[in-house]
């Protein structure tokens, strides 16, 4: 069912919208794609879906609907089908779409918007263990000031209940001394506190 | 051996080099100083965000990089070896540059000002304007007491050295760690995933994702002949370790490591003893290090 969603296999042109379920452009967010532009500082609307950003991509695979899907759907104006995706979750910003693009959209900056906005939402994420990893490695941030990859791992793990799922790994990691038992500290922390807590929490 | 010091550098190590990659940081320490640069450790750095600051919140990612900025002297160029740290960085510094305003409010955050044309350089980048320099007979010629003949290199950029648009705005000739690599003597093989992403965070959350990529760069270095992989990005080597599942693997050196060791670097024993795939048979074999391993 997935490939049909994507539509690149069904041969469906432009990006995936199912047939069957035909989509009403009456109904949709016609804001969407202007907003996208706005807060991205590119723009989606020059896309004329020529599939190029999805043929590079390296998750292509595991994604419901890949970078062409999301960006026809930012233009149709689709917004919880897109905000609702794992696409934009699964994409780490490695930029190849936005160096491929023929029309010079940085469709990984539509991506960076699309999950903010999704957050900002409150839309279910796709990709929860993602969010997840991300939050632990912000907190790692505010706690020392650096990442501390040993307890973001754990805490991770604490999170997802999966203990044996790479203790092998984590083990010969230990004993090459790749993961440090102690983080890497920023003395200045306090610092920090000035972008993690808002003012009137800090005083308290 | 050391050569006398001509050039002053603020040094940003960032996350990994400061830990798992400790062995890029310490053979990049060591290859500078064999070079005559003289780095500084940035004053109490923290981490640039990552991949998960911009994710989640790009005001965050500013504010971790202005905090950075503003620890960083006036006087001279920050450096940085990682590809992720060098984009973030350079995002900030170009952000407060164009939005003078923002900046000023940075400097009351941090109580420090924030020098709107700081040169940030990438390591690559370094050694190319270094090349330059010598070429003016600016800068003194290198001695390199070891060469890399016989070794067939596979370069790895990852996405990061490359990709990101914001890159436009410096100029980096697309072939540089090739030409680097060449000029220390490697035979740099041709094949076609050099800028392939590693999946970099997905690595941990999503190995399922992520160890048929790995497999299928490491794959095709091997098809095309490559002894190693060399990569300049701390986080693509990690990945290239730990989530490749083939059966016959091959090391995946730092550019950092194999650039010491041709100027002469003597203490790499603990670089390459912290590898998950051990490059020290290869280099032994290859006459780069003593056999007593």
């Amino acid at each position: 069912m997935r490939n049909s969603k994507k539509g690149l296999a069904d041969g469906m042109v432009g990006g995936g919208i199912p047939a069957a379920g035909r989509t009403d452009l009456n109904e949709t967010d016609r804001g969407l794609a202007g907003e996208v532009a706005e807060r991205s500082g590119t723009e989606p609307r020059r896309c004329y879906a020529c599939l190029t950003c999805s043929g590079g991509c390296p998750f292509y695979r595991a994604m419901d609907y890949g970078p062409h899907g999301i960006m026809r759907r930012v233009n149709m104006g689709l917004r919880e089908e897109v905000l609702a995706s794992n696409t934009i979750w699964l994409c780490v910003g490695c930029h190849t779409c936005s160096s491929v693009c023929p029309m010079a959209i940085d469709v990984a900056a539509v991506m960076d918007v699309l999950r903010v906005m999704a957050l900002e939402q409150g839309t279910p994420v796709a990709e929860p263990d993602v969010l997840e990893f991300h939050r632990e490695v912000l907190r790692s941030i505010e706690k020392y000031g650096r990442t501390h990859k040993l307890e973001i791992m754990l805490r991770l793990k604490l999170h997802s209940g999966s203990w044996l799922q790479d203790a092998d790994l984590g083990l010969k990691m230990l004993a090459k001394r790749k993961l440090d038992l102690r983080p890497s500290r920023v003395r200045a922390v306090h610092e920090l506190e000035k972008i993690f807590k808002p003012a009137w929490r800090r005083s308290s | 051996m050391s050569m006398e010091p001509f050039l002053d550098l603020s040094y940003f190590p960032g996350c990994s080099l400061a830990t798992s990659a400790r062995e890029s940081n310490q053979s990049l320490v060591r290859a500078c100083e064999l070079m005559g640069l003289r780095l500084i450790e940035l004053e109490d750095w923290n981490c640039c965000g990552s991949s998960s600051a911009h994710s989640l919140d790009p005001d965050m990612a500013g504010n971790l990089a202005a905090r950075n900025l503003s620890l960083a002297p006036r006087d001279r160029p920050l450096l940085t070896m990682c590809p992720s740290c060098f984009r973030n960085l350079l995002a900030g510094r170009t952000h407060l540059a164009d939005h003078p305003e923002q900046r000023r409010a940075q400097e009351r955050t941090w109580g420090r000002e924030i020098d709107p044309n700081l040169e940030i350089v990438s390591f690559l980048d370094m050694l190319h304007f270094l090349d330059r320099l010598r070429d003016m007979g600016a800068a003194p010629k290198l001695e390199t007491p070891r060469r890399l003949d016989g070794l067939k290199v596979a370069a790895y950029y990852g996405c990061m050295t490359m990709f990101p648009p914001l890159l436009s705005r410096v100029s980096l000739p697309f072939d540089l760690l090739e030409k680097q690599l060449g000029k220390l003597g490697a035979e740099v093989i041709m094949w076609s995933h050099g800028h392939r992403c590693c999946g970099t965070f997905l690595a941990a959350v999503r190995p399922d994702i992520t160890t048929p990529l790995v497999n299928e760069i490491v794959g095709r270095a091997i098809q095309a002949g490559a002894d190693c992989l060399v990569t300049a990005c701390a986080m693509c080597q990690l990945n290239l370790e730990i989530r490749c599942s083939l059966k016959a693997k091959i090391p995946t050196l730092h550019f950092s490591e194999l650039m010491a060791l041709v100027l002469g670097a003597e203490d790499y024993e603990p670089w390459f003893a912290r590898h998950l795939v051990d490059p020290r048979p290869l280099l032994a074999e290859k006459g780069l290090i003593s056999n007593r391993v």
